[in-house]
C-alpha cells in the first residue's frame, strides 16, 4: 500500500480535480492519496467528487493558513 | 454504465479561447466522472490536427491553401482580441502566470482522462483532410446521425 502526495494549492479549476482525479486513476486499489488544497472551491469539490465516485475520503484536515489536507483511499 | 452522466460537445470553433472553453468543460466533466465526446466540426478539426503549426495539409492547392491559412492548435487564434496573433501568445503568458491550465494542459488531461474524440466526416471531405492527418486519440470519424446516437440521453453543448 503506497501514499502519494499531491500539491494543487496554487491549481484553479478545473485542473484541482483533473489532477486528483488523474492522480488516483494511476494508483492501485487500496492506495493512498494525499492532497494539499486551498479553501474554497478545491476544498468543498475535491472531497465530495472522491466520495461521488466511490473513492473513501479519510479525513479532512485543516493544515496551515488557507491550506487543507484531504486523505483519499482508492 | 447505463447511468453514467455524459457531456456531449460539438465543437465548431477553432478559435483559441473557445476551444479553451471546450477542452475546460470536457475535463472538468471527465473529472467529476462523466463520459464525455467532443464531435470536432469545421473549423474546430484544426484542434486535432497531428500537425499544429501551419502546413499544406488538403487534397488540392484549395484546401491546402485553406490548411495552411488554418492552421492547428498551437495558432489558433482568439476570437477577440486576436491582434495578428500576438493575442493568443498573451493569454498563454497570462494563464501560466496565474497558474491556470493552458490550452495545451488541457488537452493533455483531456487525454489522460479519455475524452472521446470524434471528427466530422463531412467537414474532412469539404476541407480534404484524412483520419491519418488527426492525432491518434481520435476515436472515430462521424455524422450527424452516430453523433446524436452517442450524444442521447446526455447534455449536448455547441461551442
Amino acid at each position: 500500500m503506497a501514499t502519494k502526495v499531491l500539491d494543487i494549492t496554487k491549481e484553479h479549476c478545473p485542473m484541482t480535480f483533473v489532477k486528483t482525479k488523474i492522480e488516483l486513476s494511476k494508483l492501485q486499489e487500496g492506495d493512498i492519496l494525499e492532497v494539499l488544497l486551498a479553501e474554497g472551491e478545491p476544498l468543498d469539490n475535491v472531497p465530495r467528487n472522491a466520495r461521488e465516485q466511490g473513492y473513501n475520503v479519510l479525513s479532512v484536515e485543516h493544515v496551515e493558513g488557507t491550506t487543507h489536507k484531504v486523505t483519499i483511499q482508492k | 454504465m447505463s447511468n453514467q452522466k455524459k457531456l456531449s460537445i460539438i465543437a465548431f470553433s477553432g478559435d483559441f479561447d473557445k476551444l479553451t472553453a471546450v477542452f475546460t468543460l470536457a475535463t472538468g466533466a471527465a473529472a467529476v466522472g462523466y463520459e464525455v465526446n467532443i464531435f470536432f466540426t469545421f473549423w474546430g478539426l484544426d484542434a486535432i490536427k497531428r500537425k499544429q503549426g501551419r502546413s499544406f495539409i488538403g487534397s488540392n492547392w484549395l484546401t491546402k491553401t485553406f490548411g495552411f491559412m488554418m492552421g492547428g492548435l498551437k495558432v489558433a487564434p482568439n476570437s477577440r482580441f486576436n491582434f495578428w496573433g500576438i493575442g493568443p501568445k498573451i493569454f498563454r503568458k497570462l494563464m501560466k502566470k496565474n497558474n491556470v491550465a493552458t490550452l495545451e494542459e488541457l488537452v493533455d488531461a483531456a487525454k489522460a482522462l479519455d475524452v472521446n474524440f470524434y471528427a466530422c466526416e463531412m467537414a474532412m471531405h469539404v476541407l480534404g483532410l484524412t483520419k491519418d492527418d488527426f492525432i491518434p486519440e481520435v476515436k472515430d470519424v462521424l455524422g450527424v446521425a452516430s453523433f446524436l446516437n452517442l450524444s442521447e440521453g446526455g447534455q449536448t453543448l455547441f461551442i
